[in-house]
């Protein structure tokens, strides 16, 4: 989409002051949910996400059991009320595709086998939405799950990184997202780097794409950090109260 | 008053080398390094690291002592959920009751709550309890406190050193099932009473010198 906006300015400063390797600011809080076993609410940016683990618990209908290992079943949702124009509420191709996509990522790190026929639900809700919700959903999940006790292999982390008036930057806003050329979601395990989610939107060529990835890299390890920060928040009260 | 916490681990965090330690339970290993797997506290013992669960969901073994809630009748087994994460399987011939077939419910109905023990699952991993046991039995009466499955070590404490001391300052019967579920008979202010003291375990199970701490605040009461 062509614009006469400028996005970077001549001091390469981005429309929010940010550089360009520079996150949105990002706050994580762990277990606001009381009835669920695990859950998370993260604002990234203009993104308020409510993240929300059940399970491991008995698959039901039997039909989707697998006699081997536990079924991972995320639901990404965007409330009608998350974006300017009224969303028309339920799932949508949209939706229905990242439900699917982070679903898979977080079953690689999940330690399934431990479950015969068992099914971990996560529901990710969207309360406010501004570019890079899928990012800032994944993130908001994987602390959940830990919340949850649920064994993993790694707690996963997204960021997503982009191309704007010609240049590679990571974290893209809402105007960054609609009028830039690409944008880039990645979903690593920061322990060893692996990547289990990628999609692209737009055209990058391939220095820019490599570019691209490793920002991302870089700043989801930002995240991770903030993540195992807030996590180990929760069960630091008794050492405040020492002090 | 000593209030450490004990050390807490999150999932994937480095735990050791397979050449200095033995990896236990709770931990994983990945290139001969040990990583801890859940949210907890980590424990070395004999070289071997270990970590416990903060929260999480009953792991049945044989012989655990469970309390369980009927969920479903059937002509000739009923269904308890046990806070697993599968229901457990109560078949007629576990009940020191003779039940006629298609009677059940005239002994064990939905909602209904019993002591029972886990019987050792078989080759179908589905898992079993029975009642066939002179201290198991149907439970009439009291109260169910709801904890986390994997704080009920620090309520029972030490060779049950907190039970018998929740026993000592409030009169009440007790009895704790391995799967997060506390029976509590007696007088409704003392039932109050250890549910707030219960509460306060499970909130600081992961710091030192809790029993002291609810010493305190049994006595103030």
């Amino acid at each position: 989409m062509k614009s006469d906006i400028k996005l970077i300015d001549k001091e390469g400063k981005r429309l929010d002051g940010r550089k360009r390797d520079e996150l949105r600011p990002i706050k994580i809080e762990v277990g606001p949910l009381y009835r669920a076993d695990g859950s998370c609410y993260i604002e990234w940016g203009g993104n308020k996400i409510l993240a929300a683990v059940y399970g491991p618990r008995e698959a039901l209908p039997r039909h989707i059991q697998h006699p081997l290992r536990a079924v991972v079943n995320a639901r990404y949702n965007m409330a009608s009320f998350s974006v300017e124009d009224r969303k028309r509420p339920g799932p949508d191709r949209r939706s229905t595709e990242i439900s699917k996509v982070i679903s898979e990522a977080l079953e690689y790190v999940i330690l399934t086998e431990q479950f015969p026929r068992a099914m971990i639900d996560i529901n990710i809700e969207v309360l406010d939405a501004e570019a890079g919700t899928r990012c800032a959903g994944l993130t908001a999940a994987a602390v959940a799950l830990a919340d949850a006790g649920i064994p993993m292999r790694d707690i996963p982390v997204a960021c997503a990184a982009g191309k704007i008036d010609g240049q590679v930057v990571l974290d893209l806003g809402k105007e960054e997202d609609n009028f830039g050329e690409a944008d880039l979601p990645v979903a690593i395990a920061p322990r060893t780097d692996e990547i289990i989610l990628l999609q692209m939107d737009g055209h990058l060529t391939v220095k820019e794409f490599d570019e691209a990835i490793e920002l991302a890299i870089k700043g989801a390890h930002v995240v991770s950090e903030l993540q195992k920060k807030a996590l180990l928040a929760k069960y630091a009260v008794a050492k405040e109260v020492k002090q | 008053m000593k209030k450490e916490v004990r050390d807490v681990v999150l999932p994937s965090q480095l735990l050791g080398d397979t050449k200095k330690l033995k990896a236990g339970p709770g931990t994983f290993v990945e290139n001969n390094k040990i990583y801890a797997e859940t949210l907890g506290i980590r424990h070395i013992r004999d070289n071997t690291v270990s970590v416990s669960p903060l929260k999480g969901f009953y792991q049945p073994h044989a012989g655990d002592i469970v309390i369980g809630v009927v969920e479903e009748v059937g002509t000739s087994m009923w269904l308890v959920d046990i806070n697993a994460i599968y229901p457990a399987l109560l078949h007629v011939n576990e009940v020191p009751w003779h039940v006629e077939f298609g009677d059940t419910a005239r002994y064990l109905n939905y909602g209904d709550v019993v002591l029972a023990k886990m019987l050792p699952s078989g080759e179908s991993d589905r898992l079993q309890i029975t009642l066939k046991d002179r201290t198991l039995h149907k439970i009439n009466g009291g109260m169910i406190i709801e904890v986390e499955p994997t704080k009920i070590p620090r309520v029972i404490g030490k060779k049950g050193s907190m039970i018998a001391m929740l026993k000592k300052y409030t009169n009440c019967r007790i009895f704790v099932g391995k799967n997060g579920r506390i029976w509590v008979e007696g007088d409704p202010n003392a039932i109050l009473k250890i549910e707030k003291a219960i509460r306060l375990i499970e909130r600081e199970a992961h710091t030192y010198g809790l029993t002291d701490r609810i010493n305190a605040l049994l006595r103030e009461q």
